[in-house]
């Protein structure tokens, strides 16, 4: 039977189009043929020690906060974090995924899609009729592997299936794991020139396309990029940087008794990593109740035109390029108020949130010796001086 | 045997125990019988069923991590995968040669592999966690502070040896037995906890992987000394093994330690439950730090001196920036493309065909031989040096000229050996009486670079704003046409006359300093060499204006002027 032989169909059809429904277009279509989409739940990872809690993190008080604005409200558009060696990064992102409430997703669906809403570009949902059986699933996060090559990350044809039975069947990638959930990248600046335009694109458009080895297939990847890094490993371009909603440093901290306490705790852990994650379950529930609260309220939790104009005026200020800087700054302004629990998003809130939403996007002055934290701090000071 | 020996035999037998939670030891020595020698001890302690694996130098992801078999497949007629040599070390060490030539790429999957214990492979259509507990053994040939294992991964090993001092006859045969393994007591231990952090303060160790690491050490030590409590001895040995080797500073002095006790913040910590007094504590605190200073050699103390007062030695200039490219320069992977957008890599294409050659063979008629399609190119990536060009920008004013322009030639010669064996190019601006001049236009001419050189003269005014000027002049040229430049500044910094070539400290001092802003609006790497007798104020401003290395040269010779200006790249 011909795979690779077959035309291309020249333009790309509506994804609502019931023929096409599998996002699979071939003119003739063999009848040998299945076109399918599996999900690789067979190939997880071996088991592993449960994850450092994220409530037992010793200091970093603004990643941990970034991290949370991402999981309260996802459209922030994800965080950087940036640092020394040995400050936690991995571990907080690590224990963030043990952390999340479950989500519902429809049941068998390789892309987690939410039963609530219309089935849009999925290739699985779009092609059943009648109700959706819903399923709670854990947030996806997925790791994006150092040395991933293109295929894993955006899907390919499964080749064994392929080859042993001759069905054309589309093995979804790590985009379509990370959809409704986080992708996280561990040194992020590391990461092959092409990959990252890769996942960009991915990231503004929220759709993965699949063109290659005869398939064409398009489905949802909307998930919130985690990145970390070591800015001494080499520099970000300034595009990827700009996709990230919030930016944070993290330092190894400089007083002995938190110090200490970080040792101590580690050590705990790796002594007895069950029954310290069992100390701390108590504290995780309590940050999982917080979030979920936080998630109810979001929705109807407005920012007034006196916040929204402060953010305006801070921009400007520091004369970031277009709105990006204003949107994020509202948005994260407003998870954090949600957060928190508090009844409207003051400009307390919008203080505390600037450094890390606004310092990634700054023009650079060479002409200005301060870093950029220092610079939306001053600029936070003159602006929204009370 | 000297005590070098017998600490890095120690540490071979700590390691060896469990190779995984020590993270692994970094080796500095020459290739030698010594090294093999401490090698072979290492692997008489590990236990039955582990080994040591060497790492083949310029290693392919699809071999580290695992990947697609390309002879299997062919032959099979379906994918083969084969798994990785991280993944086949599971359990033993993992041997790096050369480890200070470890590409931040490389360096970084292996630090991820000792962190998580996993290889995760997303490759060639295989998508797998495979166990990968390993240790690492990275020999560090490096020779001098510039070259050395990464940061990021030393960091991450317990134990870092040096055994370059060690003579053959000091060493002795193998007569190592495997060492138990068995997991450490559970005892809780918060003095030992808070002494080793508190040591590896007071030594200048800012990472807290270290306190972490002497922590499994020291338990690791009571286990091999048959003892199940953790005792102050056990504490000792880890400081000595795991702190003494990453001490940046040296501990205070017996004066200093009557308010260090004090100096420490309260233990008021939500988990700071430490039961013991402050005076216990300090004396716990001062018999650690007094054991690992033991270790620390009589040279090394000197060298952990003069390393205070040395700037930390920055990147800029070292070989060029390194730029993708298509064409030129060395390989450096491939990626799916066509063979109009670079140079097709052979071996990569057919393995991106091979797994698809039966399914071919039935889609339709075609002679004999493997059936390659467009979407199975593969384009070579390559990636090229950038060509360095160091511009000199010297001073030859009659102040400078009185105190040190033979020396400043002098190094600037050393300099012109060095980048003519590293073939990059060098230019020389000099500075005097009412204007700046560009002596030598980039050359790789050696012979002519010493003849401008030697026929500099001396004498005359301060004209630093135009000699500046010049400089940043030729950089940002050289930046156009692709190059990076570096911009070596030897001035005194007391300038006297203007841009505008009229006289006047005033006004020259003020469109000095305007000048140093532009290079460093511009971006462009200086460094500022000190020139005069005493270190003063002008030059330092002049330096921090233009965002430079500073470096007072008080009373140098030529040669310390080169190895300064070395250290700076």
């Amino acid at each position: 039977m011909p795979i690779n032989g077959l035309p291309r169909a020249a333009a790309p059809a509506p994804p609502s189009h019931p023929t096409e429904a599998h996002g699979i277009r071939m003119p003739r279509r063999p009848a040998s043929l299945t076109v399918e989409v599996r999900r690789t739940a067979a190939r997880e990872d071996p088991a592993v020690p449960p994850t450092f809690p994220f409530s037992a993190i010793v200091g970093q008080d603004e990643m941990r906060r970034a991290l949370l604005i991402a999981a309260v409200d996802p459209s922030v558009g994800g965080v950087l974090v940036f640092g020394d060696r040995g400050t936690g990064k991995s571990t907080a992102i690590r224990g963030l995924a043990a952390l999340l409430p479950p989500m519902a997703a429809v049941a068998g669906c390789p892309y987690a899609c939410d039963p609530g809403e219309p089935a849009g570009l999925c290739p699985h949902c779009s092609g059943r009729s009648g109700a959706r059986k819903a399923q709670a699933i854990p947030v996806p996060v997925v790791d994006l592997p150092l040395g991933a090559t293109e295929d894993r990350v955006v899907g390919a044809l499964d080749l064994e299936r392929a080859l042993t039975r001759g069905e054309k069947a589309f093995e979804p990638g790590l985009l379509a794991r990370a959809n409704r959930g986080f992708l996280y990248i561990d040194e992020v600046n590391l990461l092959d020139d092409h990959l990252v335009d890769l996942l960009l694109d991915v990231a503004a458009s929220g759709v993965n396309t699949v063109e290659r080895e005869g398939l064409s297939i398009r489905h949802p990847a909307r998930f919130v990029l985690v990145g970390s890094g070591n800015p001494e490993e080499g520099e970000l371009r300034p595009q990827l940087l700009d996709r990230f909603g919030l930016a944070v440093e993290v330092t190894t901290p400089t007083d002995l008794p938190t110090r200490i306490d970080v040792v101590r705790r580690r050590d705990a852990y790796e002594r007895d990593p069950a029954g310290f994650c069992a100390a701390y379950a108590k504290a995780d529930r309590s940050i999982r109740k917080t979030l979920a609260a936080a998630r109810a309220r979001l929705p109807a939790l407005t920012v007034p035109d006196a916040t929204l104009e402060a953010a305006a005026r801070l921009c400007l200020a520091l004369g970031t390029d277009g709105l990006r800087g204003e949107l994020t700054l509202m948005r994260t302004a407003r998870a954090l108020a949600a957060y928190e629990g508090a009844e409207t998003v003051s400009l307390d809130h919008l203080a505390r949130i600037a450094p890390s939403a606004l310092r990634h996007r700054l023009r650079r002055n060479p002409l200005d010796e301060s870093g950029s934290t220092a610079r939306v701090a001053r600029a936070v000071e003159d602006v929204l001086a009370r | 045997m000297s005590t070098a020996w017998t600490l890095a035999l120690r540490a071979a037998r700590l390691a060896a125990a469990d190779p995984h939670g020590c993270g692994g030891v970094v080796v500095r020595a020459g290739a030698g019988p010594v090294r093999d020698l401490w090698l072979d001890h290492l692997r008489g302690h590990l236990a039955a069923g582990r080994r040591l694996l060497r790492m083949p130098p310029g290693i392919a992801d699809d071999r580290l991590l695992g990947g697609l078999d390309l002879a299997a497949t062919l032959s099979a007629g379906r994918p083969i995968t084969q798994a990785g040599l991280l993944a086949e070390a599971d359990g033993g060490f993992f041997v790096v040669p050369m480890a200070e030539r470890l590409t931040p790429g490389l360096a970084a999957r292996l630090a991820s592999a000792l962190d998580t214990s996993l290889i995760r492979v997303a490759r060639d259509g295989l998508a797998a966690s495979v166990p990968a507990r390993i240790g690492l053994i990275l020999l560090d040939e490096g020779i001098g502070d510039e070259e050395r294992v990464p940061d990021a991964l030393a960091d991450r090993l317990a134990f870092h040896l040096d055994l370059t001092g060690i003579r053959w006859r000091e060493t002795d045969p193998v007569s190592a037995a495997p060492v138990p393994g068995g997991s450490p007591s559970d005892r809780p231990s918060t003095t030992a906890v808070a002494d080793l952090c508190n040591a590896a303060d007071r030594l200048g160790i800012a990472s807290l992987r270290a306190p972490l690491l002497a922590l499994r050490v020291a338990r690791r030590v009571a286990l091999c000394d048959g003892e199940a409590a953790l005792s102050e001895e056990h504490v000792h040995e880890a400081a000595r093994l795991v702190l003494a080797p990453r001490a940046t500073r040296l501990p205070p002095e017996a004066d200093d330690r009557a308010e260090a006790p004090s100096a420490a913040p309260p233990q008021d910590s939500p988990e700071g439950s430490s039961p013991e007094t402050e005076d216990t504590m300090a004396s716990g605190v001062e018999s650690v730090v007094e054991a690992a200073r033991a270790a620390i050699p009589a040279g090394l103390l000197a060298q952990l001196t003069a390393a205070a007062c040395r700037v930390p030695a920055a990147k800029a200039g070292k070989a060029g920036a390194p730029v993708s490219a298509t064409r030129g320069g060395r390989p450096a992977g491939t990626r799916p493309g066509h063979p109009r957008e670079g140079r097709l890599a052979l071996i990569e294409t057919l393995r991106a065909a091979a797994p698809w050659q039966r399914l071919r063979a039935q889609a339709g008629p075609g002679g004999p031989g493997i059936r390659v399609q467009a979407s199975d190119f593969r384009i070579t990536r390559f990636r090229q040096r950038r060509e360095t060009t160091t511009i000199f920008a010297v001073d030859a004013s009659g102040s400078a000229a009185l105190e040190r322009l033979a020396e400043a030639k002098g190094a600037i010669e050393l300099l012109l050996a060095e980048a003519y064996i590293r073939r990059d190019k060098v230019a020389l601006v000099s500075f005097r009486g009412s204007g700046a001049e560009i002596l030598l236009p980039p050359t790789r001419a050696l012979a002519r670079a010493r003849r401008g050189l030697g026929a500099l003269p001396g004498g005359g005014g301060t004209p630093l704003a135009s000699g500046l000027d010049a400089a940043a002049d030729l950089a940002r040229s050289v930046g156009r046409g692709g190059g990076s430049a570096v911009v070596v500044v030897l001035t005194d910094g007391r300038a006297n006359v203007a841009r505008s070539g009229a006289p006047g400290r005033a006004q020259a001092g003020a469109d000095a300093l305007h000048a140093a802003r532009l290079i460093r609006a511009a971006d462009i790497r200086t460094i500022l060499i000190d020139t005069a007798a005493r270190p003063q104020d002008p030059a330092r401003r002049l330096a921090e204006a233009m965002g430079a290395r500073y470096l007072p040269l008080p009373y140098a010779d030529a040669t310390v002027l080169s190895s300064a200006i070395r250290s700076a790249r």
